[in-house]
């Protein structure tokens, strides 16, 4: 944590996106996380996803619950919309403001906490609908803000900065999500922006529910010797089975490839998600496959990350609902709220 | 790349800029601080230590420092370094207790030293207090050479000159005005230990044309200077040409204006931005109304019935490469500037006619003596040189730093110490980190644009010569201009064994000047950056490789604001901030270490 706010300072090497804005257009305010945290590094990231995404700020809404992670979202896009929902029910407000405005550009920023325990039945749910959003999870294996006890994800075996062992099955969302029909299923780690960066661009272009589950150190009460959430821990166990880049809709694929290595996903607005396979066997079409790859290496005490799955052709929340292409809150109120005799006419055809 | 070796003194006094481009490597950072706590005397004697004159520079300096200052890459303007110089002379109250001192008990050494210009009385100030004697030669009957007799009173006041000069005199030298040396073969035979020149560089430069000796209205910029100085100039024509465009063109079209003088050309022969005169003074001089006339060399002077009327010029025409630099000149054409007078400002010379050249002395094509850029001592064993003498002209705070090297040598050259075997600079590291969120400097970023110096109006500057047209800065404008500086000296140190590759000093930085990436030759690296290499002449820090995933950090020192950030979001102290501080030595410390060198033989 500190208490001076990071200056503003527009030097001389600092770029300008296709709005004109710099990337400092897209910070917050001053982080009051303990110094080191994972989530700033998250914050970071988000920050660049957007800058380079060239998203005006204002057509987004960051949304959270409550926690060390659901404090983030005053740390970036200072010019956009945001609501700070009760514990574990973000999921229920983000479905609200997608019915509401279908253009806007959802995000939720959630923990382990947040997500795997109060809220995991409100997390499932918005899985199911294929609510149009990002949700990320910033997973650090503790309450940090309670002093760090286990949280819903904490591996068995892996000891708190006090000593005692946990012994309960964790959690793991990117399992959850691909067994429930997720359609786009990713993680990533706060320390690894590379890989992380593309992952967020990808995850706001999807049209659905994309989860990021980013592996962010607690580096207060879970970034020590005996502690799988810790950086050194997760550097060292760390596997990326796909590496995405991410393209615009504007710009040619001009990297070189080799033919059979890399697999372009048409996102819906004509970007691209180029996949770079780095495990020879995966396969992140096919749900059953990637399932069992990561229960694999999990049970080796390996991390997968990368995209992992992706579905662009299941229909979101408003697909299923077949609600009009122009965001409700532009609908005139006569259309979208026809009145008490338009009521009493719907009644009578159910009488 | 190979980890930066951060060692020595060289990588952390490269990072304070300032310090570095100051000839006397003047601790700005420090000073400045100490006048944002209202110590003006400590500032001022801070300032004394290297550089002598603080009243006199910090109105008249070259200013080497302000150019190269970081505050004028993070935006447009660096820091005032130079009038804050002035506010702390300014306020100093009483300091006379805290200058130095000579002994009463003398070492039995006598110096002689010609000219008591600035490079004079920075050995007299460096040698009085080891006991030795000085006799100051002076052939003018008044102290102070260029910095008086070349430098018009509206910008350095008598006054100021006089009391800074007064420091080093009273503490006993031997001070002959109107005493010049007309032979050094003379001044050798007076059995003198050691002989210092400073005598400047006096001649100034001529302009061979036709009509040059046929008129008593051309006058050659220095001495025309000096004797304005000296009162025994008051008046000139109402229409004057200054030819040149360097810092003396600009102090004689200034100093024109003030003697009745109300169409003043300075004539340039080639464009702006090869002028040689500093954009502060072309600035000021422009301010007072003085036309600056690019292209035009001068070809002829015209004279009508034995009278200057006017000049011819040649107009250029010239090819500037992408470089900047002229590749082609041509003659496009004449034209005629009528004038009353004309004052030639084109650079000027040493000139050594009273040393008699079969003394040993040797001297090199340009009539120079041959002089050791480190011990400033000529081919002839005891006799030394300063300031303009050494190596042609360049300024005050050159002439300053060639005396307290020269004083150094002089003082090893009487105890017979080797000239060459000097102490080496030291550099002292101290963490500025005071608590929690606390650090022992203002880290806080202030966006302040640079003030700007309060000026006398146009009016009631030209109605007296000796009017100071620069105010100085008021107490508002010195407490917004302190916070400018950018606290250089307090150096972001790093650890790499405690690193964690958490990115949280990366993600903070507010001007995107660190990176960890994979080590790789210098031009990869450099390509890997969080934010492009702007200036390939600063330094980049490179750490060795960090313990989690063998990456190295980076950090590009050219626009790092000191804020302290890094160090503030780092969860293991891998960063910290620390206060450098520099070891400069002096005389004073050469004579220490020469007596102790002494006491461990003895004992």
């Amino acid at each position: 944590m500190t208490f001076i706010a990071k200056p503003k300072i527009v030097h001389k090497g600092l770029s300008r996106n296709a709005l004109g804005l710099t990337i400092r257009d897209y910070e917050g305010g001053m982080s009051t996380l303990c110094a080191g945290c994972g989530h700033d590094s998250v914050t970071s990231a988000i920050v660049q996803a957007f800058f380079e995404l060239d998203i005006a700020p204002h057509e987004v809404a960051k949304l959270s619950g409550i926690g060390c992670s659901s404090k983030t979202p005053a740390y970036f896009l200072d010019a956009s919309h945001g609501f700070n929902a009760v514990h574990g029910r973000m999921p229920s407000i983000a479905t609200g403001a997608s019915a509401a405005n279908r253009k806007l550009y959802l995000i939720g920023v959630s923990g382990d906490g947040d997500s795997l325990s109060i809220g995991l039945g409100q997390f499932s749910h918005a899985l199911r609908r294929n609510l149009d959003m990002l949700y990320i999870i910033e997973n650090n294996g503790v309450y940090g803000l309670t002093k760090g006890q286990f949280s819903a994800s904490a591996d068995v075996g892996t000891k708190a900065k006090k000593g005692e062992v946990n012994e309960q099955q964790p959690i793991d969302p990117v399992q959850m999500a691909m067994a429930q029909g997720g359609t786009f299923v990713a993680r990533g780690f706060s320390g690894d922006k590379d890989q992380l960066v593309p992952l967020i661009k990808a995850g706001i272009k999807h049209k659905g529910f994309g989860l990021i589950d980013v592996l962010s150190p607690c580096v207060t009460f879970n970034d020590h010797e005996d502690s799988t959430k810790s950086y050194a821990y997760t550097r060292r166990f760390f596997h990326p089975a796909v590496h995405a880049d991410f393209v615009p809709p504007a710009e040619e694929i001009k990297a070189a490839y080799d033919d059979g290595e890399v697999m372009p996903v048409e996102m819906h607005d004509g970007s691209k998600i180029l996949l770079r396979k780095v495990s020879e066997q995966y396969s992140v079409h096919n749900r059953g496959h990637a399932l069992d790859f990561i229960r694999a290496h999990h049970r080796r005490g390996e991390i997968i990350t990368g995209l992992l799955y992706i579905d662009e052709a299941e229909p979101d929340m408003h697909g299923i609902s077949r609600t009009p292409d122009e965001p409700l809150s532009q609908v005139p109120f006569g259309e979208l709220c026809p009145g008490s005799d338009a009521m009493k006419g719907l009644q009578e055809r159910f009488r | 790349m190979e980890p930066t070796k951060t060692e020595g003194t060289e990588y952390f006094h490269q990072v304070v800029d300032c310090q570095w481009g100051c000839p006397a490597h003047t601790d700005v950072p420090e000073y400045i601080r100490l006048i944002a706590l209202g110590r003006f005397g400590d500032a001022y004697m801070l300032n004394r230590k290297s550089n002598v004159f603080p009243g006199i520079l910090g109105r008249v300096c070259d200013r080497p420092c302000e150019p190269v200052c970081r505050r004028g890459r993070v935006e447009d303007k660096p820091v005032a370094i130079c009038r804050l110089k002035r506010v702390a002379a300014d306020n100093r109250g009483d300091i006379t207790s805290r200058l130095p001192v000579a002994p009463k008990q003398k070492n039995g050494k006598r110096i002689a030293l010609v000219g008591a210009g600035c490079a004079s009385l920075t050995v007299v100030n460096d040698l009085m207090p080891l006991g030795y004697e000085c006799v100051i030669y002076e052939a003018l009957d008044k102290t102070g050479g260029l910095m008086r007799t070349n430098i018009p009173a509206f910008r350095l006041p008598a006054s100021v000159l006089d009391e800074e000069i007064d420091y080093i005199v009273d503490m006993g030298a031997d001070l002959r005005l109107n005493t010049p040396v007309n032979s050094m073969r003379e001044l050798l035979d007076e059995g003198y230990d050691a002989i210092f020149v400073g005598s400047g560089a006096p001649k100034g430069k001529n302009l061979n044309i036709p009509g040059r000796n046929d008129s008593d209205r051309i006058h050659v910029g220095i001495q025309w200077l000096e004797s304005v100085a000296f009162g025994h100039i008051e008046s000139i024509g109402r229409k004057v040409l200054i030819i040149g465009v360097g810092n003396t063109a600009m102090d004689c079209c200034r100093t024109s204006l003030r003697l009745g003088a109300d169409d003043v050309k300075v004539m340039a022969r080639k464009p702006r931005g090869f002028f040689k005169a500093s954009d502060w003074e072309l600035e000021d001089a422009e301010e007072e109304r003085v036309e600056i006339v690019v292209n035009h060399s001068p070809r002829e002077f015209v004279l009508r019935d034995g009278k200057l009327v006017g000049m011819n010029f040649d107009l250029m025409e010239y090819d500037i490469d992408d470089n900047g630099r002229i590749v082609d000149t041509r003659v496009v054409g004449e034209k005629f500037f009528p004038c009353d007078d004309v004052v030639l400002a084109i650079g000027q010379d040493n000139a050594f006619p009273w040393i008699e050249r079969d003394l040993g002395m040797e001297f090199d094509r340009w009539e120079v003596p041959v002089v050791d850029p480190v011990t400033f001592e000529s081919t002839l064993p005891g006799v030394f040189f300063g300031g303009d003498a050494a190596f042609g002209p360049k300024n005050i705070i050159w002439a300053v730093e060639h005396g307290h090297q020269a004083a150094i040598s002089i003082d090893k050259y009487c105890r017979e110490s080797p000239l060459t075997e000097r102490l080496p600079r030291g550099v002292n590291l101290q963490s500025a980190k005071m608590g929690i969120h606390e650090w022992s400097y203002s880290n806080d970023f202030d966006p302040a644009a640079r003030r700007i110096m309060p000026h006398v109006d146009l009016k009631r500057r030209f109605r007296k010569l000796d009017i100071e047209v620069e105010l100085g800065f008021t107490a508002e404008q010195v407490i917004t201009e302190v916070e400018r500086c950018l606290n250089c000296d307090i150096q972001t140190v790093f650890t790499d064994n405690l690193c964690i590759e958490c990115d949280a000093c990366i993600d903070i930085c507010p001007v995107d000047c660190l990176t960890i990436a994979p080590n790789a030759d210098e031009d990869t690296l450099k390509q890997n950056l969080k934010a492009p290499v702007l200036e390939p002449s600063q330094p980049l820090f490179v750490s060795g490789p960090l313990k989690h995933t063998a990456r190295v950090m980076v950090k590009d020192e050219n626009l790092c604001v000191h804020c302290g950030l890094c160090a503030e979001r780092c969860p293991t102290a891998a960063w910290d901030m620390q206060k450098s501080t520099l070891d400069i030595p002096y005389a004073l410390d050469e004579a220490a270490e020469e007596m102790a060198r002494c006491q461990r033989k003895a004992g």
